[in-house]
């Protein structure tokens, strides 16, 4: 597929059902193209399996999901143009820096000089070089995700699917991590799909945000829309409560 | 992306969509041929009983009785005699965690269940034996001379020689259950040894006795090899030597189906009781790892945990000894260079690499299928799960013996029935081993799986890349503990070979009980200690590889 590098590419999902076990989620969501949007929604609410529908990890039960104008419903989850990262287990425990990253030029890890090349320039844009002979158990948790985002540089799809990434890190580190993020986003014109806890997070580098309670989609906007006056009253609800445990837990 | 790698990545998904059927379709060959295994004896019991049904009927004497009476009754005493010394063994040294040489002890606890039977059974001759090393002060203690130990005594004893340290190691498991802050909180309050063991130590070993009772029950009603060697004549026979002693000495192989069809029952009724009790049937070489327990034992009870621990270390050690003793006076030199010695011993590693690796296989197929079909969420791959997760416990109901004396009826007209022994031990060892191979292989595997999964389906690793790049970095480890975990069981086993050998296929421990039988002594330990060392070197490096691939 061509992706415009200017304007990315959107992802939609429609009218998608999904249901394993008792729970049953219905999503209807456009996420717009080359920017990023903060998923939202109290645990449980299905942030996770749209991620893994989106990457093909989960099959739903009937409706579509489309990238650009392609229909990925069918694709597993390696030919489909998105990249994802969890918030751990990203990397081969067992593979140096270098070689986790050069996976994601090769799956046999066969690699060209011109590979070589851009696991080199992947591993600088994340501060990373020097490191390429590490074991992920030698790396820092930032250091760790950063190889991922790494990765995901090589790869070079249009789509990022990120399921808390940062949510295991420290504070400053995690504002490190998000400011990144934008940077690369903004470079490379991504899509970008962001589960978070976080409203703050969402505040910082998310243009839009779609909130979701009981396995479907009850609110998406602009994030300025969401945190301002007229914002959703769910959403109002979700950060008030988490604002009030902050207090609880402060006293 | 370019067209290209759209392309290279489609094609990857493709693998990875077969790739798992792969898997299921492995996991399905391998229950097939366990299937395979087991139902042709089955047929060839069913054959046989329907042929002769009368002479079937007719094996239902009084000696059957006395025979299913007796399996039976030494079953009930050894685990009584195993179990409850293993209860004040077991407590003994968890209130000792400073015990000089305590890990020592305990690696030598650990001994017995990687020693083959016959060779634990010529140590406990040697020593106890009417010409054993203490046949002189025994005969001085009871005022005549020593008569040797044969019969019920003898099966006692082997049977507590190899269930007593593998009750205490169950037991001490249990007891290392116990929360540190228990004992924390039983020291704060003063309490003493009795209360502390009422109150504390009790009902932790009483949740583990009657799964460590049940197995070793399980394990002394399946005993071949020590009452064949040990046991003496029709008054000290159990079910599975009756099988044997039908089809190789008396050729009555309707006697032989009734036999081998009540010695099912009786596996399946254990089992299945087993199963209620919640028994763990796959016992593991891991030993425990004891806390910090906060008590401060008084003198007396000092004293009297130290004689405990030392009264079951020499037991445990006595019969080790004796055989490094008794196997030293044999004649190596001779020994060796004996053609006979030295085709036994390649036909047993040979026997013993086959068997371990088809294992290791069978094991990897079933994980595989598994964890495929657990991905699946249909009903049917639902089913397929619960029968590759669980199939592994069911081959323990089908003694070897058992599975052994079918296929000699199957095939006994053949021709053919001496002709298949090395693929009867192969098969046979590697199903028998495959419950302890899925034990070191399955965690990991699905820790693994667990770990990687999302990340291969996300990078298009699959196929040939996954398993060089991914799989086997993470899984050489456990496959050779489990390896070498199946060579051992497949070199000292005697139970498929005492009824398919012969003067063409001779394995160690036929040559060995063959050499017992012609009362060459000196030949027999010389045999027994080179047999033990193999099995022991074997668990080593089980036990090094299992820790490497944990750190």
């Amino acid at each position: 597929m061509t992706v415009d590098p200017k304007t990315g590419t959107d992802v939609r999902l429609d009218n998608l059902h999904f249901s394993y076990a008792s729970a049953s989620m219905r999503f209807d969501a456009v996420f717009p193209a080359g920017a990023i949007s903060a998923v939202m929604g109290a645990s449980g609410s299905g942030k996770s399996t749209l991620l893994n529908l989106v990457a093909g990890f989960e099959t739903p039960d009937s409706g579509r999901i489309l990238i650009g104008n392609e229909d990925v419903t069918d694709l597993p989850p390696a030919a489909r143009p998105v990249s994802m990262m969890f918030q751990e287990n990203n990397l081969f425990a067992h593979l140096d820096v270098e070689k986790n990253v050069g996976l994601g030029c090769s799956p046999s890890l066969r690699l060209t000089d011109a590979d070589r090349a851009a696991i080199a320039a992947a591993l600088s844009r994340t501060g990373l070089t020097g490191k390429e002979g590490r074991l992920p158990r030698e790396l820092s948790g930032g250091e760790r995700q950063r190889v991922a985002l790494a990765r995901v540089l090589v790869r070079n799809r249009p789509v990022l699917l990120l399921d808390e990434p940062f949510g295991s890190l420290g504070p400053a580190l995690r504002l490190d991590m998000l400011d990144l993020l934008r940077e690369v986003q903004a470079e490379r014109s991504l899509t970008v799909l962001f589960v978070t806890h976080q409203p703050e997070d969402a505040r910082r580098i998310a243009e839009h945000i779609v909130f979701l309670a009981e396995g479907t989609v009850v609110a998406a906007d602009r994030t300025k829309t969401f945190f301002g006056e007229g914002g959703p009253q769910e959403f109002k609800h979700y950060i008030g409560d988490e604002i009030t445990n902050f207090a609880r837990k402060r006293t | 992306m370019s067209q290209d790698t759209q392309a290279t990545a489609q094609a990857d998904g493709f693998l990875v969509a077969t790739g798992s059927d792969g898997r299921l379709l492995a996991g399905a060959i391998a229950l097939l041929g366990i299937a395979v295994l087991i139902g042709g004896a089955i047929l060839g019991l069913l054959l046989e009983g329907v042929r002769d049904f009368g002479g079937a009927l007719a094996a239902f004497d009084s000696y059957l009785f006395r025979i299913v009476w007796f399996t039976l009754w030494q079953a009930v005493l050894s685990t009584v005699l195993s179990v409850v010394p293993a209860i004040v063994v077991a407590r003994a040294l968890s209130r000792h965690p400073t015990f000089p040489g305590r890990a020592l002890i305990l690696r030598l606890f650990a001994l017995p269940l990687a020693l083959p039977a016959i060779v634990a059974a010529l140590g406990i001759l040697a020593l106890l034996g009417r010409a054993g090393l203490l046949a002189v002060p025994l005969s001085a203690l009871s005022g005549g001379t020593w008569p040797g130990i044969y019969g019920l005594s003898g099966i006692l004893v082997a049977h507590v020689f190899f269930n007593l340290p593998l009750a205490t190691r169950l037991l001490l498991e249990a007891l290392d259950t116990v929360p540190s802050d228990q004992w924390r909180l039983a020291s704060q309050l003063g309490m003493r040894s009795l209360s502390t063991f009422r109150l504390i130590e009790w009902p932790a070993m009483r949740a583990a006795l009657p799964g460590a009772a049940g197995l070793v029950f399980m394990l002394c009603v399946t005993s071949f090899t020590i009452v064949l060697t040990l046991g003496g004549g029709p008054a000290a026979t159990t079910l599975e030597v009756a099988i044997y002693q039908a089809l190789r000495f008396d050729f009555d192989p309707a006697r032989a189906v009734t036999f081998t069809v009540l010695q099912v029952a009786l596996t399946v009724l254990v089992m299945l009781v087993l199963a209620r009790l919640g028994a763990n049937t796959a016992v593991d070489a891991n030993l425990p790892v004891t806390r910090r327990k906060f008590i401060s034992p008084g003198y007396a009870e000092r004293s009297l945990n130290a004689g405990i621990i030392l009264l079951a270390l020499a037991f445990v050690a006595g019969p080790i000894a004796a055989t490094v003793v008794a196997g030293l006076s044999a004649d190596f030199a001779r020994l060796l260079t004996e053609p006979a010695v030295r085709q036994a011993t390649t036909t047993s590693i040979v026997l013993a690499i086959l068997s371990a690796l088809l294992s290791v296989m069978v094991a990897l197929s079933l994980a595989a299928a598994r964890r495929a079909a657990a991905a699946k969420r249909s009903k049917p791959a639902r089913v397929f799960e619960a029968v590759a997760g669980t199939g592994a416990g069911f081959v323990l109901v089908v003694p070897p013996i058992v599975i052994g004396a079918g296929w000699f009826i199957l095939l006994r007209h053949t021709g053919a029935v001496f002709a298949v022994a090395p693929a009867m031990v192969v098969f046979v060892n590697a199903v028998m081993a495959m419950p302890f191979v899925i034990r070191a292989i399955r965690p990991a595997f699905d820790a693994a799986a667990e770990r990687n999964d999302r990340l291969c389906a996300q990078l298009g690793i699959s196929g040939w890349n996954r398993t060089r790049l991914i799989d086997w970095p993470a899984l050489r480890g456990p496959i050779a503990t489990g390896l070498a975990f199946a060579m051992a069981l497949s070199l000292g086993d005697l139970g498929v070979i005492a009824l398919f050998g012969s003067d063409a296929v001779q394995t160690l421990p036929y040559l060995l009980l063959a050499r017992m039988g012609s009362y060459r002594t000196d030949d027999a330990a010389g045999l027994a200690l080179l047999l033990g060392l193999l099995c022991l070197a074997l668990i080593f490096l089980a036990d090094r590889f299992g820790a490497k691939g944990a750190s």
